[in-house]
């Protein structure tokens, strides 16, 4: 059976994902969507994967929480707060959301998955670095060599080329 | 080391009803920015899974997946934010309906 911990960051995690994608504002929808990650986060700690949930912490709402800040910042006042959606549109979504929900939980809830538990001791995090290190690591050098060029991907796309008098201005 | 309170049935409940509300956005929104928030709730449910099937197994490689995952997901969302920008400069508006240039 669920214990408190668990019954609150699940609250906390499924309420401001809904907040954040639908509270009226979207500066305050990306703070919500931060409840979000950081409830992710405790989950990652209840389940004895501190070095995940450091990691999520900062990674998610360090930088891309923050970045989603400040991209909202950049747009027009009346844009974040105009909400653009048909009243049909809505309905048919929330249909197929719960269809989804109500499906997908039925084959979840009558596979083996409702047995499994464990009593054995959690893993090391040790061992994350001896995986990233022996057998991964041309995932894990492919992965930085990804991360650098979408970052600078990025720089490229978002610059902005002053066409006018025939120079380049960041 | 204390012995795991929660069955792992709850935390994968937890997912799907992550990624239902993530589908339900990236269906119902018409706002750019919201739907960058959907996908990112949708990754997290993935994340949460990959996680809990890692502690329960127990294997280290859900652990090792989830974070390359989250390195992906960074990255998505650097170019994803840029490509909002990018339009928003040239339609003045964030309403995918209004990025019309891409259906010929």
């Amino acid at each position: 059976m669920a214990d408190a911990a668990f019954l609150a960051l699940s609250v906390i995690t499924i309420g401001s994902a809904i907040a954040a994608l639908e509270l009226r504002s979207l500066i305050y929808g990306s703070i919500a969507l931060m409840g979000t990650l950081g409830g992710i986060a405790g989950f990652f700690l209840l389940l004895d994967s501190p070095f995940v949930a450091m990691f999520q912490l900062a990674v998610y709402v360090g930088s891309i929480a923050v970045l989603i800040l400040f991209t909202v910042m950049l747009v027009k006042r009346e844009l974040i707060f105009k909400k653009v959606e048909d009243k049909r549109r809505k309905f048919v979504g929330i249909a197929l959301m719960l269809v989804f929900m109500v499906s997908l939980g039925a084959v979840i809830l009558d596979s083996g998955i409702k047995q499994i538990t464990t009593d054995e001791p959690a893993v090391d995090f040790r061992e994350i670095g001896d995986d990233f290190l022996t057998y991964y690591w041309p995932a894990l050098i492919l992965m930085g060599l990804i991360l650098s060029g979408a970052v600078t991907g990025a720089l490229v796309l978002a610059r902005r080329v002053d066409e006018e008098n025939g120079q380049r201005v960041n | 080391m204390r012995k795991m309170a929660n069955e792992l049935i709850e935390f994968v409940l937890v997912s799907v009803a992550l990624l239902g509300i993530g589908i339900y956005g990236l269906s119902v929104k018409r706002n750019a920015i919201r739907m960058l928030f959907s996908i990112e709730i949708v990754i997290n449910a993935a994340n949460l899974n990959m996680v809990a099937f890692g502690r329960f197994l127990p294997h280290s490689g859900g652990q090792t997946l989830a974070l390359f995952s989250i390195a992906i997901a960074a990255a998505e969302v650097a170019v994803g934010l840029s490509l909002i920008i990018v339009a928003y400069r040239m339609y003045h508006n964030i309403d995918i309906a209004d990025f019309r240039s891409l259906k010929g």
